[in-house]
């Protein structure tokens, strides 16, 4: 049979999330050997006798029979996991207590274990990002480096440094823990929306790449909701507002590889039933009292996704919905986006002045967006030479190819050479 | 028809889940293939990496492995074709060399010349 894609790669977080459990959180490099040997068996097998009826099975098993040889091997050398303690010490109960620890009920939260884990509250949030994606998502530090178009040994370092954190925090997260779940789940739910984001509005060039990002983000994110305790308002809205932005991703990028912003999108492209999802995930998400930012900004989403096309989007109700994010988590991005929809509803000259009344508008100096929104609104008051000056600044920031081309054809554009009607930020 | 046997060498795949996924798929493509062709006499098997040598007239027992990684045999093949020209033509679609590996093409010997 064919696999499914990334088979690999997603039951490489669910059998180290099920072997840490049982080896113990301090054991972590031991789950990730036996893991790798695994695939390993399963690359040279399957690649002779073809993949059997049943992968992620035969995956597993093979991490349980090595996790047999490893306790009988080790068991009078290591600890393992303090809570299994003597069961694995003798022969009689070993078998039988790992048999049960595979059981698809055993296993069925280790991944929101481990997810928790990862979001030890010694760790910065972007150690927690990179380590969930190597545990969890089993991205290596090269493709975590790639995606986050970082350098391999910072990865690495911020990496290495969080796994001894995690090894030193001796024990799983308890996720049945109503108090400890409830003060943590936040941090989670933080942890996934900056992994999304990173796809979403990342600096990778590869599209692929950010998709895998923000689908990962998602399939977390459904784990949580899968969850007794992570059905929580916060996080209905932080997966309502994942699926609103991800049904945007087809329409990005065009036909011809150009990078198509968001007011200048074909929205037949964009995918219905991801927005259908969204719709429903928020409506859950107002079965509470709490709102939080992710409502916000899903809100915001709705609005986009519920217009037919730009002209009939409700801006002033996105000016507002803005209103309310600046008031929780005021920033200069979101004063940005704010500005450009205020210019959507009021006209270019008053975006302008709302840019230039950013707080802290110098630390947007060097996101490409924050020039090209200048730029793009000085174009639309036909001051073409003010444009492509901004246009040339941005183009200075880009991070890619595909966004360098873009704000070339911004300059061309200002030229006359080419006639584009929109630009704006994703 | 001659027949021919393909020793795989080295070639391993490094730690990302993903590149090994497409390893395996590209490995399962490569065969299915030269299957299709009628190249293949016998698929063959992957071998162990660990092992002995028995050795000598003593018969020391030596444990594996005997050799570095990049020269282990990882498993081998069973292959017709006419010639050897053509086994070796054969051989470059293996996806191994991906992964700097090697394939040793050696032709069975014939009983009645």
């Amino acid at each position: 049979m064919e696999p499914s894609d990334h088979l690999f790669r997603r039951e490489s977080g669910r059998m180290i999330a099920t072997l840490t459990r049982i080896f113990g959180v301090h054991n972590l490099a031991l789950a990730e050997d036996v893991v790798q040997d695994a695939f390993c068996r399963a690359l040279e097998v399957w690649k002779f006798r073809g993949v059997p009826e049943n992968p992620a099975a035969w995956l597993m098993t093979t991490a349980k029979n090595r996790a047999l040889d490893v306790l009988r091997r080790e068991r009078t050398a290591h600890t393992f996991a303090p809570e299994l303690g003597r069961l694995l010490e003798s022969e009689w109960t070993l078998a039988p207590t790992i048999e049960e620890q595979f059981e698809e009920h055993a296993i069925k939260d280790d991944q929101l274990r481990m997810m928790f884990s990862c979001c030890h509250p010694r760790l910065r949030e972007n150690a927690q990002v990179a380590l969930m994606l190597n545990i969890l998502c089993g991205f290596t530090v090269d493709e975590i480096a790639g995606a986050f178009v970082s350098s391999h040994a910072a990865i690495e370092k911020r990496i290495t440094r969080a796994k001894k954190v995690l090894a030193q925090s001796k024990r799983l997260f308890d996720v049945a823990d109503e108090a400890q779940f409830s003060t943590r789940v936040s941090s989670v739910e933080r942890a996934l929306y900056l992994l999304f984001n990173e796809g979403y509005h990342g600096a990778s060039a590869e599209t692929a790449v950010r998709t895998e990002l923000c689908q990962e983000a998602m399939r977390l994110a459904a784990i949580l909701l899968d969850s007794p305790l992570g059905k929580t308002p916060g996080t209905y809205a932080l997966a309502a507002l994942m699926c609103l932005n991800a049904a945007r991703l087809p329409a990005r990028i065009d036909a011809s590889g150009n990078l198509r912003t968001f007011l200048d999108q074909d929205r037949s492209q964009w995918d219905q039933q991801l927005v259908n999802e969204g719709l429903q995930l928020l409506d859950l998400s107002a079965r509470g009292s709490q709102l939080t930012s992710y409502h916000v900004e899903a809100a915001i989403a709705a609005v986009h996704a519920r217009a037919k096309c730009v002209e009939d989007t409700d801006w002033e109700a996105i000016v507002s919905l803005y209103d309310v994010l600046m008031t929780t988590q005021p920033s200069p991005i979101v004063a940005l986006n704010r500005a450009i929809a205020v210019a959507q509803s009021e006209g270019p000259q008053r975006g302008l002045e709302e840019i230039n009344a950013i707080a802290g508008k110098e630390r947007l100096a060097s996101y490409p967006f924050y020039s090209a929104a200048l730029g793009e609104l000085e174009f639309r008051r036909g001051r073409q030479d003010a444009a492509r000056e901004h246009f040339q600044t941005a183009l200075l920031h880009a991070r890619n190819p595909m966004e360098r081309h873009f704000l070339e054809r911004r300059i061309d554009a200002c030229e006359g050479i080419e006639d584009l009607s929109t630009i704006f930020p994703v | 028809m001659s027949e021919f046997v393909f020793l795989y060498r080295g070639g391993e795949a490094g730690r990302s889940p993903e590149r090994m996924q497409q390893m395996m798929q590209k490995w399962v493509a490569w065969f299915k293939e030269l299957t299709e062709k009628g190249h293949v006499k016998n698929q063959g098997h992957p071998l162990e990496r660990a092992g002995k040598l028995v050795k000598g007239k003593e018969k020391t027992i030596i444990d594996g492995p005997f050799v570095e990684a990049k020269d282990l045999v990882g498993g081998y093949s069973l292959i017709e074709a006419s010639d050897l020209d053509q086994a070796v033509q054969l051989s470059k679609g293996c996806p191994i060399f991906e992964n700097d590996g090697a394939v040793e093409v050696r032709p069975v010997m014939k009983l009645n010349l």
